[in-house]
């Protein structure tokens, strides 16, 4: 508890894009409940604090701690450990933390390809083939940039978390739905869920809350959604786009199927799934509508680029986590 | 050699991080803006299927998913020789302009607004939005907050989501609006040009109103003599997401216009081997370091350059108020970065002004918003103006739409030259031997940067408006002899 008797709330984010910050603010009046039951300690977006006022706290004195963000570089790796001693409850908050999203897909690269890549693309002059260098010498003295490490890691490969909240970002209304159990559970009028459990999220697949019509139909053909024009009633599966609804946890009120657009798993893996990309092959190969191996390995031909589409979000969280050359460096 | 480090002064991608060096005198030497993260989206979008990369690249930034989105969405449509029906355009357009308008918003409220509402030597803790609000009238805070959400809204009708859209496709859209909701729209975007006004008026009022701040934006320390790009329609009126990119030189000559597919011919990027973030320039006048003038390619892309760059605004009222800008400023080009936050406003209110043009258009609500590509995909390049700079989208792809090639010039990076130099001129001026260096002083230096809105990370986006900064001053041998803190 800090002085003024209110526990306190920390957010933070290490190797992400910002927008599971901006689904916080979008919970729009309701961030004034966290005003009111919280004593915000530590959140970049929000208000100005340093890492040593997070390091001068006592351990276990945060209450909450929303992490986002990837496990990218070793200042993140860093702050992922103090945050973790000093909160009694850690959230792996959004895709990146918690299973390391789409960012996690350059660990089917090694850092030298990266490097390679960026300082060599059609736009760039770069005559003596310059890389940006951890320590370089200028006229007045050393300069200092962090090295990045070999792979991106989920938040629970470098610290124990308590809970997992999924989403690209987390929906504003699942968000709301959590600050309000928590305020509910600091009240004593409810409990929290068993440690290590998924919040703000279903427990079921984004095709259980799907309003478009599945009749089990099964396909020849896998296309890709520019060469369709999608029913807006039936499942976009059984018209043959990929959609990833079936792997995917529920939660997100299958927000892009609505708008006409497959699932692209932001939700990360189904309740019981070990390996998200290895339920959604096994799902989608179920409406193949073929027994003869070369004909479905025609069938398959529809999806050119497998790593990409079954592992779009889930790559570090997945069970090999990166490819040989991402895990060479 | 001392050294001074500011460090995070916030995020692109992480941490930015400046270090000053100062002579064995205590006087400036030289200084450094530094960007120590690399997520290698370069890489990891190759190999992938074309029609996701409006999406993967949507996580470069959770504040501006919507540019990458649309600028991806150009090149898809480029890649696939297809001409999306007038609908779609229209739609994506108007999705667009309502983001400016929270975009836009967001930046003078939360963050340049304290500078100016409450001054730049105002006490910290005065100097945030609730200060703004405080000044300003309560009523203005429910207003701003209205603003975001009528954005997002718009934004989750046409794009499926409030963040991260995902209805952008090869060809057009997977959804249109309906009628219910283009009503709704329209009334949301005449309230949001009430609100753009509002806003202008409150601009006029306490910053032109007041000759210390107008001394401040017309004052040498943030002026820089370089050239500007911007996206113009065939007019040569701004445009946020079609048309070509007009460049001009000091002078305010037009050097030239280029479609997106011409791009090469025009900007080149600077490898340093300190820093992760490449530095564009104007290949056509060529690399002379971080320079001013007519020979330097050093280049702005922001709005006060994209009004540079046009010859006008191409709504009724933004007009009035773009003709209004030079002449208060003295005529074109405009140099002062400062005054990219009043030229900011200025295409806040045309955002909206758009957004209403564009809604009432009798064929916003038609179901033509796709056509389905008939061609081999090849290689294409989209270009839209972000809040923050022209953005650039190229991708290459195999006869499958699998992509080989992906190259991105974002938004914030057009700038880093110039910000570069902008940190440095107002640390060269700010510390001098023998002057105690104050919190005051690091906002100073810190608003040299902040005009940019650079987007590094969203941290620039931070409610408080202020980012925390630390100096460390070393003494030659590394010892620490001073601290100064603000916001810490």
């Amino acid at each position: 508890m800090s002085a003024n008797g209110k526990p306190k709330f920390a957010m933070y984010w290490a190797a992400s894009c910002g927008g599971c910050e901006i689904a916080v603010l979008n919970i729009h009046e309701k961030i004034l409940d966290v005003d009111a039951n919280f004593e915000v300690v530590f959140w970049p977006v929000a208000m100005d604090a340093k890492y040593k006022d997070v390091e001068a706290m006592e351990d276990g004195s945060i209450l909450l701690t929303l992490f986002n963000g990837a496990i990218r570089n070793d200042e993140n790796e860093h702050i992922a450990k103090l945050l973790r001693q000093k909160s009694k409850i850690l959230v792996a908050f959004g895709s990146c933390a918690n299973e390391g999203c789409m960012p996690a897909l350059a660990n089917l690269s090694s850092i030298k390809d990266i490097m390679d890549t960026a300082f060599t693309t059609i736009s760039t002059e770069n005559p003596s083939n310059i890389r940006p260098q951890p320590y370089f010498t200028v006229p007045e003295g050393e300069l200092h940039i962090p090295t990045l490490f070999p792979i991106v890691r989920t938040l629970d490969q470098v610290v124990p978390v308590d809970y997992y909240m999924p989403g690209c970002p987390p929906e504003s209304h699942q968000i709301a739905a959590v600050i309000d159990l928590v305020i509910q559970v600091l009240q004593g009028n409810a409990q929290l869920p068993p440690a290590g459990s998924v919040i703000g999220a279903g427990g079921s697949t984004v095709c259980d809350e799907c309003a478009r019509k599945r009749d089990v139909k099964k396909i020849k053909k896998f296309d890709r959604i520019q060469n369709v024009m999608i029913d807006a009633e039936i499942c976009i599966l059984e018209q043959g786009v990929l959609c990833s609804g079936p792997a995917t946890r529920s939660g997100c009120k299958a927000i892009c199927p609505a708008a006409g657009s497959p699932c692209i798993g932001c939700y990360g893996p189904a309740e019981g799934a070990l390996d998200y990309g290895a339920r959604l092959m096994s799902a989608v190969a179920s409406v193949v509508d073929s027994n003869d191996p070369a004909e479905i390995e025609k069938i398959f031909e529809g999806i050119p680029d497998p790593a990409g589409q079954f592992y779009r979000f889930n790559l570090a969280g997945s069970l090999m986590r990166a490819s040989k050359s991402g895990w060479n460096g | 050699m001392q050294r001074i480090s500011i460090d995070p002064i916030t995020r692109l991608e992480g941490h930015g991080k400046i270090d000053i060096f100062l002579d064995d005198e205590g006087n400036f030497a030289n200084s450094y803006f530094q960007i120590p993260e690399l997520r290698g989206f370069e890489r990891f979008c190759v190999g992938r299927q074309v029609e996701e990369v409006p999406i993967l690249t949507n996580r470069i930034c959770g504040v501006c998913p919507e540019a990458h989105h649309m600028a991806g969405a150009k090149a898809v449509d480029a890649v696939y020789h297809v001409d999306p029906p007038r609908t779609a355009k229209m739609l994506r357009e108007l999705l667009y302009s309502a983001f400016y308008c929270t975009d836009h918003t967001t930046h003078f409220y939360a963050l340049a607004g304290p500078d100016f509402i409450m001054g730049p030597t105002a006490p910290v803790a005065e100097r945030n939005i609730l200060g703004v609000i405080h000044k300003v009238g309560l009523e203005i805070g429910g207003k701003v907050i209205q603003m975001r959400k009528y954005g997002h809204t718009v934004v989750e009708m046409i794009g499926g989501r409030k963040v991260h859209p995902c209805t952008s496709i090869p060809g057009g859209l997977t959804k249109g609006i309906t009628k219910e909701q283009r009503d709704e729209i329209e009334t949301m975007g005449r309230w949001a040009i009430e609100f753009a006004q509002f806003t202008l008026q409150a601009f006029n009022d306490i910053v032109l109103g007041n000759k210390e701040y107008v001394d401040l934006i017309l004052g040498d320390i943030y002026t820089h003599h370089t050239h500007y790009i911007g996206m113009v329609d065939e007019n040569n009126k701004v445009n946020f997401y079609d048309g070509k990119v007009s460049v001009v030189d000091p002078d305010g000559k037009r050097l030239g216009k280029y479609a997106p597919n011409e791009y090469t011919d025009w900007i080149a990027e600077r490898v340093e081997p300190w820093t992760y973030l490449k530095f564009p320039y104007l290949k056509k006048v060529g690399w002379k370091g971080f320079v001013d003038g007519k020979d330097s390619g050093v280049y702005m892309a922001t709005p006060l350059s994209r009004l540079n760059a046009a010859d006008g605004m191409a709504t009724p009222l933004a007009q009035a108020e773009y003709e209004k800008f030079y002449s208060t400023l003295g005529g074109k080009p405009v140099h002062q970065r400062l005054a990219i936050h009043w030229a900011r406003l200025i295409e806040l209110l045309y955002a909206a002004e758009r957004w209403v043009e564009l809604v009432t258009d009798p064929e916003i609500t038609s179901d033509n918003f796709r056509t389905i590509p008939t061609e081999k995909p090849t290689e294409g390049v989209g270009i839209v103006e972000a809040p923050r700079g022209t953005l650039t989208h190229h991708y290459t792809t195999d006869e499958r739409g699998i992509t080989t090639k992906v190259n991105l010039i974002v938004g914030t990076t057009n700038n880093y030259a110039s910000i570069q130099m902008s940190t440095k001129k107002a640390a060269q001026n700010l510390i001098k031997k023998g002057t105690p260096i104050t919190e005051g002083m690091l906002n100073m230096v810190e608003m040299a940067f902040r005009a940019y809105d650079p987007c590094f990370g969203c941290a620039t986006h931070s409610l408080p408006g202020q980012m925390p900064l630390e100096i460390n001053i070393h003494d030659v041998q590394g010892n620490l002899v001073q601290v100064l803190k603000q916001n810490c």
